[in-house]
């Protein structure tokens, strides 16, 4: 598929011939020139290379930082912020993770831009935010497309289970397929939808048009884009099955704190409060 | 000389476009072609691209040794593009992000090795320089069109806003979804090069 026309090589063999001797005593063609020029080559090249990361390694973490944020903030429905992050520290109030019982611990450390690592070392992060005076909870997800990685957001009301918005993205899935997830279109599917039937993850993305429309836990994947959808539908399965303690947790439910579930709502209490 | 200039920059538009006539970089243009602003997107970074490896190739054309000259070149294009990528990342973040795959894609691009080879290799800085617009222009050219009618017939969108109004749709029209597959993609570059070929009798083998 790639070729250049033949006649086009071998001219280039008779240019460098002609152009070789007009170098005084430099012998192109001779290997210790050869292994020189590609030693220097390689040296220059490679400290060039450095020298362009290490000058803008600051500026591009503090835009990785700052995309990510704006993730978490288009899963609240709050895409293309002008002022990321300003909007960021006014909406979210707590960065918590999940402790094994399903309460929230704030989290210490500092703003992390890669969830997927952080899943897979066992530190659930939910982020807590305040939208006009109502709680929702955001939990990063991780997962494979047909060509590469995608991530997203989900956020749910303060019952736990409903989707209040949710975010997409992925690496290289094909444009105008699998990278429709990334567009509204798709993601617009979602709220409303509830997560957790019993106690077990319900929320599904099924093959485009299998999803039953009356049903409030399917969802309809994209045209055309099936492994991607089941991607996305087994990242949402994954992800949210080990977040299921802190999805069951009841207690905070209809604002009621006074039976069983009175310690879990302090935790939450002690989260904002440390904000 | 000017004369020469401007060919270099003219002929690779049409007479002796990249991928029409030189048959180079096809398999991108029909990875990327599927919407069009990935399309412009690709097209404008291998313009770039070809633009300034031309420069330096041909500024170094008389050093280089000729036994590893294909190395050299493809060093030059990959360092070119991690630079022009990371300058992005720092710069332009959300072009960084749109570019994401294609990145990878420039430095495979056929185009770039060929042009390497076949102009800068034997010609001067600027006449490279305008060798590697000439390309990239042209090889962005039969992109666009091709992302236009597949954007158009297979999405009913452009620039991801619809064009096919609504009522088309309740009358029974449906969005082609083969136009969004590769191999249509391949079928509408080979009907370019058939409409090039048709106007370009000197090209037509008997």
């Amino acid at each position: 598929m790639c070729q250049a026309p033949q006649s086009e090589f071998e001219e280039i063999i008779e240019a460098g011939a002609e152009t070789a001797p007009a170098k005084k005593g430099l012998n192109t063609n001779s290997n210790v020139y050869t292994i020189l020029y590609a030693a220097v080559m390689v040296v220059i090249v490679a400290f060039l290379l450095v020298f362009v990361s290490q000058t803008l390694k600051e500026r591009q973490t503090a835009n990785v930082i700052n995309d990510t944020k704006q993730q978490i903030l288009s899963a609240l429905n709050l895409r293309d912020q002008a002022d990321v992050a300003a909007t960021y520290d006014k909406v979210i109030t707590a960065d918590a993770l999940m402790q094994p019982n399903g309460k929230l611990a704030e989290y210490e450390g500092e703003f992390n831009t890669s969830y997927k690592s952080e899943f897979d070392n066992g530190n659930f992060h939910v982020f807590v935010a305040d939208i006009d005076g109502e709680r929702k909870f955001v939990i990063p997800m991780n997962g494979l497309g047909l060509w590469g990685t995608i991530w997203g957001y989900i956020a749910l009301n303060e019952d736990r289970t409903t989707v209040y918005g949710v975010y997409f993205s992925h690496s290289s899935e094909t444009p105008g397929l699998g990278g429709e997830i990334a567009g509204t279109k798709f993601q617009d599917r979602f709220p409303g939808k509830q997560v957790v039937d019993g106690e077990e993850v319900a929320l599904k993305v099924l093959k485009y048009g299998k999803a039953d429309k009356s049903s409030q836990y399917e969802i309809d994947g994209v045209t055309g884009a099936t492994i991607t959808s089941t991607g996305v539908n087994t990242m949402i399965n994954k992800v949210l099955t080990a977040y299921i303690p802190f999805l069951t947790k009841q207690c905070c439910k209809e604002g009621g704190c006074e039976e069983e579930g009175e310690e879990c709502c302090e935790e939450h209490q002690h989260v904002e409060s440390n904000d | 000389m000017a004369n020469k200039n401007s060919e270099a920059l003219k002929q690779p538009m049409w007479a002796n476009n990249p991928v029409l006539v030189q048959i180079l970089g096809i398999c991108s243009a029909l990875a990327v072609t599927a919407q069009l602003k990935p399309a412009i997107v690709m097209g404008l970074s291998v313009t770039i691209i070809v633009a300034m490896a031309n420069v330096i190739i041909s500024l170094l054309r008389n050093t280089i040794p000729n036994r590893i000259r294909i190395i050299i070149q493809l060093v030059v294009v990959a360092a070119l593009v991690t630079i022009v990528s990371e300058i992005l990342k720092a710069f332009a973040y959300d072009v960084s992000v749109q570019l994401s795959v294609y990145v990878g894609l420039i430095i495979t691009n056929c185009i770039l090795m060929g042009r390497l080879e076949a102009f800068a290799m034997q010609n001067g800085p600027w006449a490279s320089f305008l060798d590697g617009i000439g390309n990239g222009l042209g090889y962005a050219a039969i992109l666009i069109v091709v992302a236009f009618v597949r954007e158009l017939f297979g999405s009913g969108t452009l620039f991801g806003f619809q064009v096919i109004p609504q009522c088309f749709y309740e009358a029974g029209y449906l969005n082609n979804g083969l136009m969004i597959m590769p191999p249509m993609a391949l079928v509408l570059v080979g009907c370019v090069i058939w409409f090039h070929r048709a106007k370009n009798k000197d090209l037509q083998e008997n």
